[in-house]
């Protein structure tokens, strides 16, 4: 799909040039690389998420020239950004929810992936960079935010490190590689702050690969139908640039009413006091986008089995191109597939708010229920189990084994053209009436 | 073999152990409508001013104010900020302020530790050396305020809420007590009992039912009809003086407010426009398609 390239060098240096180091000839078939021409606005998200890299990258290059990564000055150096560097406030929030925002994005364009099987052959190597990525994300953000060294940072470092610490044999040497030390200190400050510098490098070359492995098969697409020819893309630019454009635009706005209006709203107010290792908070608690995981290591009564767990949940997402193996792909077409990731999504939503919830607090007040394996029934931990065990059903017993047996698929559309002309709303006029004929 | 489940010991304990302590429990917070609240709610800067003069002449006897710096007093937003001094270091009022302090320094030719008038590059002087030296006056290390409006739950409504509760008794001139002390809860002397303080009260409750929301507070209560004179006319109540030492702090945590709310106003403006003309641009470019 990729297909010989059209660019022709008109100027004399441009020909010099093409033969030598074809960079310019790269850079035009980017641009005019053949686009599905009925991608969605969940398609928007992979531009959306180029740029909250760019911002994250270009923000914390800036910072670093401020920040002071010591254990006694990493905390009033990040109030010095804020308080007297010029437009460090701004820099700093544009940053802080950036990450924020970049997981939002994440988020929305790997459950688009789930949806609409984008994963699927032959795109699996594509969906395991992407699964990288995220990976890398997350170790990047959790090192991030114990950078400014208040008391969530310092205790959310302790619990992340402590629970590689519960895994057998190599634990121990984990987490005194981590720690630097016996402990979380000082020099965990000092070489977070270096792999954090590092990682989105990483992360920036994870995407190089993940959009040249998008570039050979092309995009995938709502209707899963593969592109026949021509008549079913659009150049990506004008027609992508402008509409990832518009949507980067329209996220910008969510961006900008939390940068500049509420910029304490995803943090927690406890980093807001300076680490102190013997004072613990009342609750410690991770970022947003971790709680679903952070549900999962809580529900599991024995703490390696929580761990195993934990780690299992993100390796479902590596496995998905194995999972799920129905040969239509976007679940327009797969009601039964529909149902069932309605389920997931919201199972995953409530084990978000569960992972924000103290463990033993009630769901429901003035129920005493009772105790049933180690907790009681009427608690969070239950919630987290019951979604947890419906997180690990999906990916490892609806998707491989039950959709196969049970799931009728509706008919899938011959050529990505036909669904788009019998949509009533795009009555054919003009050239939209070519490809059906070619269809 | 032992090493593993020491660790596994900790994690076990970090993970489940600490939410299990935090039974926490206060009254809900007591609001106010704040001058600053909303997309476009700015300081009143009298009332940061009057928030000041409660800091200086109440707080600072025991809380620092480490991270504000004289000249940050008469920055754009600050409680001394006037146009007519766009350099803080110019402004009178700031040089006034400083003036009254000793910041420490090291004598340049003998190298002995000095105490030199303040100017308005210097912080605050804190009331204490350090921590240790604040724990052996007053029995706990009273938090430093710069950031105290950010780093509780509840914002300026908490810092209202704990100075403005008082039991007033009517010709006295201290308050000596924020709430009266349920029956059945032992208070340690020398601290107080209060409903707005986050806290648990399970291990010093032997009264009938769940213990009463709230926490003990070693800080006696500070505020007092009358306690400071207000410049500007002011009548001087604790509800009064409570408002407007939460809105100076709120400040002190975030004195950029007023101009990132500001950029913020342009900013989505811009944002809105050009949001839209990009769409008018995607729909111009995709009339043709069909999609």
């Amino acid at each position: 799909m990729s297909g010989p390239s059209t660019y022709e060098p008109k100027t004399g240096i441009e020909r010099w040039l093409d033969t030598r180091l074809p960079i310019i000839r790269f850079s035009a078939d980017l641009l005019d690389f053949p686009t599905p021409k009925n991608l969605n606005y969940w398609w928007t998200f992979g531009g959306i998420l180029a740029f909250c890299l760019v911002t994250q990258i270009v923000t914390g290059i800036v910072l670093a020239m401020h920040f002071d990564p010591s254990g006694a000055g990493a905390f009033l150096s990040v109030q010095h950004i804020q308080r007297d560097v010029n437009y460090g406030w701004l820099i700093q929030g544009i940053h802080a929810n950036g990450a924020s925002m970049f997981f939002l994005a994440v988020y929305i364009h790997m459950f688009r992936g789930i949806y609409y099987g984008s994963f699927k052959p032959p795109r699996e190597v594509l969906w395991l960079i992407g699964a990288l990525i995220y990976l890398t994300m997350m170790a990047t953000a959790f090192m991030g935010y114990v950078l400014p060294w208040g008391q969530m940072s310092f205790w959310g470092a302790k619990v992340i490190t402590n629970i590689f610490g519960a895994l057998p044999v190599v634990g121990p040497s984990i987490t005194t590689l981590l720690w630097g030390g016996f402990t979380v200190d000082a020099p965990t400050l000092n070489r977070f702050f270096s792999l954090h510098y590092l990682l989105p490098f990483v992360i920036a070359a994870l995407v190089a690969l993940h959009i040249w492995a998008l570039h050979v098969p092309g995009n995938s697409n709502p209707t899963g139908v593969n592109v026949k020819d021509k008549s079913d893309t659009v150049p990506f630019h004008p027609y992508y640039t402008v509409k990832d454009g518009f949507a980067i635009s329209v996220f910008l706005l969510l961006f900008a009413s939390f940068v500049f209006y509420m910029p304490e709203a995803l943090g927690h107010v406890d980093n807001y006091t300076p680490a102190n290792p013997i004072v613990t908070p009342p609750h410690i608690v991770p970022e947003w986008y971790f709680l679903p995981y952070y549900a999962i290591l809580r529900a599991v009564p024995n703490k390696l089995i929580g761990v195993f767990a934990m780690l299992g949940a993100i390796g479902c997402v590596f496995a998905l191109p194995w999972l799920d193996r129905s040969h239509v792909r976007s679940m327009r077409y797969r009601p039964q597939a529909r149902m069932y990731f309605a389920i997931f999504c919201v199972a995953v939503l409530i084990l978000g708010f569960a992972g924000a919830k103290e463990v033993d607090d009630p769901v429901i007040n003035g129920f005493a229920g009772f105790t049933f394996i180690d907790s009681n029934i009427n608690s969070w931990v239950w919630v987290s189990r019951i979604c947890g065990a419906y997180f690990f059903a999906y990916f490892l017993g609806i998707l491989p084994f039950l959709l196969p047996l049970t799931e009728k698929t509706l008919p899938v559309p011959e050529t990505i053209s036909t669904p788009v002309l019998s949509h009533p709303a795009a009555a054919p006029a003009g050239a939209a009436a070519a490809p059906e004929m070619k269809g | 073999m032992l090493r593993k489940l020491t660790a596994l010991a900790v994690a076990a304990g970090f993970l489940f152990a600490g939410p299990a302590l935090a039974e926490s429990t206060q009254a809900p917070l007591k609001h106010v409508n704040w001058s600053f609240s909303g997309p476009f709610g700015k300081y009143d800067q009298a009332q940061l001013q009057r928030g000041f003069k409660v800091y200086r002449e109440v707080c600072s006897q025991c809380h620092a104010l480490n991270l504000i710096a004289f000249h940050d007093l008469g920055e754009p937003g600050g409680p001394f900020w006037s146009p007519k001094y766009p350099n803080a270091n110019e402004n009178p009022w700031v040089k006034a302020i400083a003036a009254n302090y000793k910041a420490p320094d090291i004598d340049t030719t003998t190298g002995d530790t000095i105490q030199r008038p303040a100017t308005s590059a210097d912080h605050i002087p804190a009331p204490y050396a350090n921590d240790t030296a604040a724990k052996a006056t007053l029995g706990g290390a009273p938090p430093d305020m710069s950031l105290l409006v950010k780093a509780r739950e509840g914002g300026p409504d908490y810092v209202y809420s704990i100075v403005s509760t008082a039991v007033v008794t009517p010709g006295a001139p201290t308050v000596t007590a924020y709430a009266p002390t349920p029956a059945g809860l032992t208070v340690p002397a020398g601290k107080y009992y209060h409903p707005y303080l986050m806290g648990d009260l399970s291990s010093s409750w032997t009264g009938k039912g769940p213990p009463p929301v709230g926490g003990i507070i070693a800080m006696p209560p500070p505020l007092a009809d009358g306690k400071v004179t207000f410049d500007d006319g002011t009548k001087s109540t604790i509800d009064q003086e409570a408002q407007d030492v939460a809105a100076f702090l709120q400040w002190a945590s975030d004195p950029k407010m007023e101009e990132r709310k500001q950029l913020g106003l342009s900013v989505m403006i811009y944002l809105l426009i050009f949001t839209g003309l990009l769409y008018a641009s995607y729909r111009r470019i995709w009339r043709d398609v069909g999609h």
